[in-house]
């Protein structure tokens, strides 16, 4: 039976506590006596048979859905939509999940006859994943029976001959998706809901999405009324995608929504990683042996090498659940088996909030994590990893542990390399970001070039990273990163400090001497239910 | 006094490579009593310097690397200093346009650009009753700024306004090279390069002169930075940064080395350097204009893109007369004074053109000598 997650208080007892530190690790002693480290739970019991588990969702659909097979028929137009290359994280060992649906899938549509079918990767404005990639994640047999056709390809938010505009909410919000996909008579969307955030509408409604619509709920006003991602029914994020379903729903656009929750076992029970997910007291000899060898290795590679390691690692998620049917009924079932694994209860918001970054974060998988996703993964995906109250109090102090290098994937991501350099050296603030130079890099010729024929995130894209972090900003008196680059972390509008104890001496000028202080002991995935 | 020596000469070479500014001790620059400037003829008067700036041409003329085109319009020795704000004998507060055009070299009639007014463009300078010399500072004949006391042809005199204090009025003179070049600039977007003294007056004289202007510039250290921004430019960028800058705000296509399909109508080099010219055309749109304002020197650069792209590259030396009355107006009504940033008596000229050297990086603008207190300047 695994364990739950847990809040330790820290005492004099409590041994260094680990920190991610990017394509590093750390080992830091909080003060005892203020301190304590959220944990998250261990790993779920995965399903025995996925397989099976996958099947019988198919035939027993929730809420208001036939199953599958009684949706198909001969001669009609079928899109099957699946998550991209930014989930899970790290990518899961194969087969992927997306395959297994997605194979179990394509049984019951051959079954059916249907031969009209297109499988779409639904990434929104990230970047379009590589022909490996997507290997990996819906299998060989299924690529190859596709993808040589032209059957299996990347959405395109920037093709004007294949977007359909399908109308406004009531707010106003414009609806514009994959034209292939909303022409379907039914629209298949495979789901890895890695955290609470993923899945519902925001599936359809922003993974095969065009910039047109995506501006209307990533910006910084609907990020600001997002507290927070993680908690759906107090998300402005998710409002409005919920809204847009409601549109989809009433064009006549059917969704058969397929959802698949993932165990936190994300460095596995044995090798050397394993370690990452053992609590520090717990550690054996081997346990400290095996992570001093580890770590004095990382550092004495260069980063390139480093980086591939780390980038290399494919995680041993087991697969939890697996819900299929109506939008909304399956994404409530699903929302509570990813808190089931993920959600601690912890007593009361902090003073100051630990956080160590990994190497990795949904944009830059076998990249690099630039400052902007530094910033991004700190403010805008750990800060939120709350339900109720943000687990740091307004107006406290949030320490991140991280190199910060100045340093940007140029395939990947080159408007980052300009935000960077170009806005960011102006202004920190999200709004005067949006208002002055949003519009210029969303429909900047050559990002869109990048975007739709090379490997690069949308011109827009470093912005709405920033937006993502919009809540945080504005909530927290002081932003420090531990090991930064100076005068990346500078530009990102924060502050280096060279050790955790420089970060809160830091910290005490404005949270106080005797600041209390939380760590998110993440990775693996833990959320704060701040009660 | 700056002398024809050429061991000492070599010398400065190596060590102005070595350090900027480095040529002052071991070159042919040197601090000496010597008599004051005759008065050349009719029309020429004392001038008493109170401040002279040290310009980036008297850098590279102290560090050895200005090049061998100007050996026919320079006489030695000369005394350096042609930013130069002085007295008359009767008291007159005067700032000199150093160029020595027709009219001071008593040549008649003049020659056709001065007579145009373009004294800039004077196809005379090694004529006349003078020592060969474009500039006074650069001319045997007229003394320069660095010293307590020059001549000057009444042509090249313009008064002070009272109100003007002497660090405002010692910035006339590179006001006006910068009030000059922003005239020549007629783009709705401008790439400027560099952001030492001439390139922060030449921001502010850009703005003043075209306010819708897209102004992007380039600065290396970060008080260049907050001035640039201050004296009018929109973006400001570091000089590895201006490419990727140029092709974000032009919205251009960029190929797999960095080259842009598009680019800027305008650049302003106020550097003048191989990279910077390198940069310059890399950044031009096909058709734009680059404007040499920075003394540039020998120089290898790939002129291809010039070539396939149709870049005109045009040169911007000094001034006209009435570019000094725009320039009178730009100090004041900005107070540019506040560039000067230190000032040094002629002893520590070593001192002086150390901190000129590295200006930027100390974060300095403008370094000039202050003879006011000279025990000479009132015994002449």
């Amino acid at each position: 039976m695994p364990r739950p997650g847990f809040v330790l208080d820290v005492d004099r007892s409590t041994p260094p506590i680990l920190f991610h530190h990017g394509e590093s690790l750390k080992l830091e002693r909080l003060p005892a006596g203020r301190s304590r480290v959220l944990y998250p739970a261990e790993p779920l019991e995965p399903l025995d048979d996925p397989d099976a588990a996958i099947r019988h969702a198919l035939e027993n659909p929730l809420g208001d859905s036939a199953p599958l097979r009684a949706l198909l028929t001969p001669g009609m137009k079928l899109t099957i939509a699946f998550d991209d290359i930014s989930l899970p994280l790290p990518p899961m060992r194969r087969p992927d999940v997306r395959q297994r649906v997605i194979e179990a899938v394509l049984d019951v549509v051959a079954a059916a006859g249907v031969d009209d079918v297109h499988l779409i990767a639904a990434l929104a404005l990230h970047r379009r994943m590589t022909e490996a990639e997507l290997r990996h994640a819906v299998g060989d047999r299924v690529y190859d029976a596709f993808a040589p056709q032209g059957l299996l390809y990347n959405h395109d938010a920037e093709d004007p001959d294949n977007l359909a505009f399908i109308g406004a909410t009531p707010h106003g919000e414009e609806v514009e998706i994959n034209k292939r996909a909303a022409e379907s008579d039914l629209i298949v969307y495979v789901n890895i809901n890695l955290v609470s955030m993923d899945g519902g509408w925001k599936s359809t409604a922003t993974g095969l999405a065009s910039y047109r619509s995506l501006r209307h709920h990533h910006n910084v006003k609907t990020m600001r009324a997002s507290r927070s991602f993680m908690d759906r029914h107090q998300s402005e994020l998710h409002s409005s995608n919920w809204r847009m379903g409601e549109v989809l729903k009433d064009s006549g656009i059917k969704v058969f929504q397929i959802e698949t929750t993932l165990n936190n076992d994300t460095f596995g029970t044995s090798g050397p990683m394993s370690v990452l997910q053992k609590r520090e007291w717990e550690w054996t000899a081997r346990d400290r042996a095996t992570f001093i060898g580890m770590k004095a290795g990382l550092d004495r590679l260069p980063m390139k090498a480093r980086r591939k390691i780390f980038n290399s690692w494919l995680a041993p998620y087991g697969i939890t659940s697996v819900q299929a049917g109506e939008v909304d009924a399956v994404h409530e079932v699903t929302t509570d088996n990813v808190f089931k694994q993920q959600l601690v209860t912890i007593d009361g918001q902090t003073d100051i909030l630990t956080m160590g970054l990994p190497y990795i974060c949904p944009y830059n998988v076998s990249s690099i994590m630039n400052p902007i996703l530094v910033m991004c993964l700190g403010l805008g995906y750990f800060f939120n990893m709350y339900r109720g109250e943000p687990l740091v109090r307004e107006g406290g102090v949030l320490i991140m542990s991280h190199p910060t290098p100045w340093e940007f994937h140029p395939v990947h991501h080159p408007s980052y390399i300009d935000f960077f350099e170009q806005v960011l050296a102006e202004t920190t603030d999200p709004i005067e970001i949006e208002s002055r130079y949003e519009k210029q890099y969303a429909e900047d010729e050559w990002y869109r070039h990048l975007y739709r024929t090379s490997h690069a995130y949308h011109g827009v894209h470093p912005f709405y990273m920033w937006y993502w972090g919009s809540h945080a900003l504005a909530h927290l008196g002081k932003v420090i990163i531990v090991g930064g680059e100076p005068r990346s972390v500078r530009r990102l509008g924060f502050t280096p400090a060279s050790t955790l104890n420089d970060a809160l001496e830091m910290a005490s000028d404005v949270v106080g001497r005797h600041a209390t202080i939380t760590h998110l002991h993440n990775p693996p995935i833990v959320m704060a239910d701040v009660t | 006094m700056f002398s024809r020596q050429p061991a000492k000469f070599a010398a400065a070479m190596v060590a102005g490579r070595l350090v900027p500014g480095g040529g002052a001790k071991v070159g042919p620059l040197a601090l000496r009593d010597v008599d004051p400037p005759e008065l050349p003829g009719p029309g020429w008067v004392r001038v008493r310097p109170r401040l002279a700036g040290i310009c980036g041409s008297d850098l590279a003329t102290i560090d050895g690397t200005s090049s061998r085109w100007f050996e026919p319009i320079v006489s030695f020795p000369f005394t350096p200093g042609h930013e130069v704000v002085g007295d008359l004998d009767d008291g007159t507060r005067v700032v000199v346009v150093p160029v020595l055009s027709c009219v001071a070299r008593g040549i008649r009639p003049v020659c056709g650009p001065c007579a145009e007014g373009h004294i800039n463009h004077c196809e005379r300078i090694g004529f006349g009753d003078l020592e060969p010399g474009l500039q006074c500072g650069f001319c045997e004949s007229t003394g320069g700024g660095w010293s307590t006391l020059m001549v000057a042809h009444e042509s090249q005199l313009v008064p002070v306004p009272a109100e003007l204090s002497d660090e405002a009025a010692v910035l006339i003179e590179p006001t006006a090279c910068a009030a000059h070049a922003a005239s020549l600039v007629h783009a709705g977007q401008v790439a400027l390069i560099g952001s030492g003294t001439l390139g922060l007056l030449t921001i502010a004289a850009l703005r003043r002169a075209r306010p819708e202007a897209d102004i992007l510039a380039t600065a290396k250290h970060p008080r260049q930075r907050d001035l640039a921004k201050e004296l009018g430019a929109d973006t400001v960028v570091a000089p590895g940064e201006l490419d990727r800058l140029v092709r974000a705000r032009t919205g251009s296509m960029r190929l797999d080395n960095g080259q842009l399909g598009g680019g800027v109508e305008a650049v302003v080099d106020c550097v003048g350097s191989a990279e910077s010219i390198a940069q310059a055309l890399r950044i031009a749109a096909p058709g734009g204009t680059i404007h040499a304002v920075g003394m540039p020197g020998v120089t290898t650069v790939d002129l291809t893109p010039l070539w396939q792209r149709e870049v005109a590259l045009k040169g911007t030396y000094a001034y006209e007369r009435a570019d000094f009355d725009t320039a009178a107006v730009l100090v004041q009504d900005l107070d540019l004074g506040c560039l000067l940033s230190a000032t040094y008596p002629l002893r520590r000229y070593e001192d002086a053109i150390a901190h000129a050297a590295r200006a930027g990086a100390r974060g300095a603008v403008k370094i000039a000598f202050d003879l006011r207190s000279e025990r000479e300047r009132d015994h002449i």
